[in-house]
């Protein structure tokens, strides 16, 4: 518990002296999100016909992705990337702890800090000026956090497993960059997922990464009404442990494969 | 100039030379960026079907729009990463040698690296393209070529502007890396559809604060034969283009500027 | 006159970081600044052709310098010439008659073989092709680097490295060289080379050189004329002895015994002593070497001896510390 409330700290130190970064950021993705709202606006007055979501809806929904960007697992952990492919990570395997759960760990506490300082100024902002609408109800508001929580745990399963795909090299660095692009896609960050063609909602409600962004905010907006919170958490949650299976035994593999070659 | 010239070329074999040792890397890469620009475009198909046109505008008009902007700034991100990673340079020292090199800084920074896989986003947007001008129903002209070119090498030289300026803010400051990717981003977002969508104000500031809309929205129009509602000319759509070159030229200026800072305060 | 500096004047405003997480909150807002002088009124004047070392301890000024003269900082006041022109006003013409080294990092571009980075730098320093083909073979075969020309940057010793980077800042025929650290980290055979070179550079093509380094071995071996400089002032301009002189006058008298016993004189005084070899100080406007010598051999039964003078760490140690007060 300890080293994961240091590298929170020292996440959020380091973060806090970086105040132009922090802030440029935070304009980045208001410019970014103004510009989708905007859009969005333009097409909501070319057509009256009916939408899988009400125009503030998708406005909320456009601002809930800004705030909460950063918790998709899109980049990489830039340290354990150097330390594989500098062979330090052979400490790493040489300690009693188990990696699988320190890199898990190291990635809950690496968003942590980030996550917050961004989506708190974010949610403020456009909650007061440009048009993020409260929670549905305190029931969703409720449903919401859970499943936000539940997302934070899914962004990691699919963050440990791209990093434990970095040991096997060249097909890590295509993994790595699939599952960010596939998170950002179907988790609804680019286009709200209720407005994906209706033939395709099957499949996304299957795959894990709806459980990234779309649960949430469903939720949050009373899309999702609350009774469905269970379910749709639940999803998040199989898909967790599917993967941190997926992740465990892909890496035991890996770290086998390592010391035979290693030595 | 013609000795810059071939510098340049020399640095940009190196790059490409040392790129491609890593072969099966490149190959991933850009089919990483491909999928991810073109998973961005589906996401407009899949509006466009749902919604039927865009304040009037086409899909086909639209794709014109993205196809445009999405080449330009390929071309931008492959030729100018040595301005998008400038902050490392000035971190490491690597500058001083820069400095000490008798040549033009942005020159050299500029030759650092021509990055290859932007061929993936390049490849969508040409892809965007070409299916919008089979799409649309106007003739292909020599003088609509043109137009088109001059759209995207002015694309590409106002979003290397951008690189530069955002580059240039690392004299002051090292921190402040993700200034600039609020306008070269977000302004990528915005030029892939028409400035009439944008509420007024946007719409000014991306005519005259950093002028996408130059490279993008009126030479567009040009193409598309379509009268502009926002009242512009034939001749200035056909000429906007060169503002992006006039950018680039005042980025560059402004680099002088940055450097000349640099050399008074150290690193 | 080759260079010439007058009063140079140079101070930084370094950020004060806040300790801390309120502290790193609280600059957020309001950011302190420290100014740090780090020249202050410097003036030197080197002719064509001479070896200077430029000593001082860390932070006392050494880069800065090296920077204002190289043309890539500018100084807050003070005047400076460098071949005829002011470094900082006209970098591109100044930047082509230099050639800088640092010991640090390599100029050379990582993953190309060496000869490819000398082309590069052809290109850049525009150099005609004649002069430098002339200028490479004879680069080539006084660092012994033939064998090196077509591996990678980064497949080289530390050692390699180093003489490929000096050839490298050679090719475009320089007239002064700035050195820095250039054989920090070296194996012995490496710095004798490296040394080697340096002092046929400057006697044989009489290529100006300024070497900053703090290995003093090097500067015994190569420099007729050393600068010293702590705390952004110059505290010393003059020769090895100079600034031994500075420190104190005593020299050292080693002597092998054939077998240990205590040795006593009234006019030396016992610096160290272990087994058979004492080490003995005096001050030679007290008694003349010789004469302690003799006296020496007289009364103790000798086997060797030697006299030297104090070790130039512990002189340059001393000269740091005096002048930090």
């Amino acid at each position: 518990m300890r080293p994961y409330w240091a590298i929170v700290q020292a996440r959020f130190r380091m973060l806090l002296q970086y105040r132009a970064a922090a802030l440029a950021g935070l304009a980045t993705q208001l410019f970014f999100g103004l510009v989708r709202v905007m859009l969005f606006d333009a097409f909501y007055r070319s057509s009256t016909a009916p939408q899988p979501m009400s125009y503030s809806e998708t406005v909320t929904y456009l601002w809930l992705i800004q705030a909460l960007l950063l918790l998709l697992p899109w980049g990489l952990d830039f340290e354990v990337r150097n330390m594989i492919r500098s062979g330090t990570v052979a400490y790493e395997l040489a300690r009693p702890t188990d990696l699988y759960w320190l890199w898990f760990s190291r990635s809950l506490a690496m968003r942590t800090a980030p996550v917050l300082l961004r989506a708190t100024p974010m949610f403020v902002i456009a909650a007061l000026f440009l048009g993020l609408q409260p929670p549905a109800s305190p029931m969703a508001a409720l449903a919401a956090l859970a499943a936000i929580l539940g997302a934070a745990l899914l962004g990691c399963a699919i963050t440990t497993l791209t990093t434990i795909s970095l040991l096997w090299t060249i097909a890590g660095d295509g993994t790595a960059r699939l599952l960010g692009t596939a998170s950002m896609i179907f988790s609804g960050a680019i286009i709200p997922l209720p407005f994906f063609p209706d033939w395709a909602q099957t499949a996304l409600n299957l795959l894990p990464f709806r459980g990234l962004m779309d649960t949430p905010f469903r939720l949050y907006i009373g899309h999702l009404p609350p009774q469905e919170a269970i379910p749709a958490i639940a999803h998040q949650l199989v898909w967790t442990c599917a993967l941190i299976l997926m992740g465990r035994a892909i890496l035991g593999r890996s770290l086998r494969r390592l010391t035979v070659q290693g030595g | 100039m013609r000795n810059s010239l071939k510098l340049y070329l020399r640095y940009l074999g190196i790059s490409i030379r040392s790129q491609m040792q890593y072969r099966a890397s490149f190959v991933m890469l850009s089919l990483g960026t491909f999928l991810t620009t073109a998973a961005e475009y589906v996401g407009v198909v899949a509006l466009f079907d749902r919604f039927g046109s865009l304040r009037g505008w086409t899909l086909a008009e639209v794709a014109l729009f993205y196809g445009i902007t999405n080449i330009a700034f390929a071309l931008s991100e492959a030729w100018a990463r040595g301005f998008d990673t400038f902050a490392g340079m000035v971190k490491s020292g690597e500058f001083d040698r820069v400095l000490l090199r008798p040549r033009s800084t942005a020159l050299q920074v500029a030759g650092q690296e021509l990055q290859l896989m932007r061929v993936g986003r390049m490849a969508q947007g040409l892809f965007v393209l070409l299916w919008s001008a089979t799409a649309l129903n106007i003739p292909w002209t020599l003088g609509r070529i043109a137009l088109l070119m001059a759209a995207i090498l002015g694309g590409a030289c106002l979003f290397s502007g951008l690189f530069v300026l955002q580059a240039t803010l690392c004299f002051w400051t090292i921190d402040s890396i993700e200034v600039a990717n609020t306008l070269t981003y977000g302004g990528v977002e915005a030029a892939r559809f028409p400035l009439t969508i944008y509420r007024d104000w946007f719409r000014r500031f991306f005519t005259f604060g950093v002028p996408f809309a130059c490279v993008t929205y009126f030479p567009a129009l040009a193409i598309l034969g379509r009268q502009d509602p926002l009242g512009t000319s034939l001749w200035f759509q056909s000429l906007a283009p060169l503002i992006g070159f006039a950018f680039l030229l005042v980025a560059l200026r402004v680099w002088q500027f940055g450097v000349r800072h640099y050399r008074s305060t150290g690193s | 006159m080759q260079v010439l500096v007058e009063n140079l004047v140079k101070t930084f405003q370094i950020a004060e970081r806040q300790p801390g997480t309120w502290g790193a909150i609280k600059s957020l807002v309001h950011r302190r600044y420290r100014a740090v002088r780090a020249l202050d009124g410097i003036s030197l004047a080197i002719e064509p052709g001479e070896l200077i070392g430029y000593i001082g301890p860390n932070g006392a000024g050494k880069s800065t310098t090296i920077k204002v003269l190289a043309g890539i900082l500018v100084p807050d006041s003070g005047r400076c010439e460098v071949l005829g022109r002011v470094p900082w006003r006209e970098r591109v013409a100044h930047v082509r008659q230099i050639g800088v080294v640092f010991g640090q990092r390599t100029q050379l571009w990582w993953d190309l073989p060496v000869i490819e980075s000398f082309e590069l730098l052809r290109d850049i320093y525009r150099v005609p092709p004649s002069e430098y083909c002339r200028a490479r073979d004879e680069l080539v075969a006084m660092m012994h680097i033939e064998a090196l020309l077509d591996t990678p940057v980064r497949q080289l010793s530390l050692g390699q490295r180093m003489r490929c980077d000096l050839a490298a800042s050679l090719l475009h025929c320089p007239t002064l060289l700035f050195l820095d650290e250039p054989t920090i980290g070296l194996d012995a055979i490496s710095k004798l080379a490296i040394r080697d070179f340096v002092l046929r550079l400057n006697r044989e093509r009489g290529v100006t050189v300024i070497l900053t380094t703090h290995d003093m071995d090097d500067i015994e071996a190569l420099c007729s004329r050393v600068l010293l400089i702590n705390q952004g002032r110059l505290l010393l301009d003059g020769t090895l002895h100079d600034l031994r002189a500075r420190v104190t006058q005593e020299r050292r008298l080693v002597v092998d015994l054939l077998q240990a016993e205590a040795i006593q004189d009234a006019d030396a005084t016992i610096i160290r002593s272990d087994g058979n070899r004492v080490h003995l100080a005096f001050d030679p406007e007290r008694i003349a070497a010789a004469d302690l010598i003799g006296r020496i051999a007289a009364r103790y039964a000798i086997r060797d001896l030697y006299v030297e003078n104090p070790p130039i760490e512990e002189i340059i140690a001393r000269l740091y510390g005096e002048t930090e007060g």
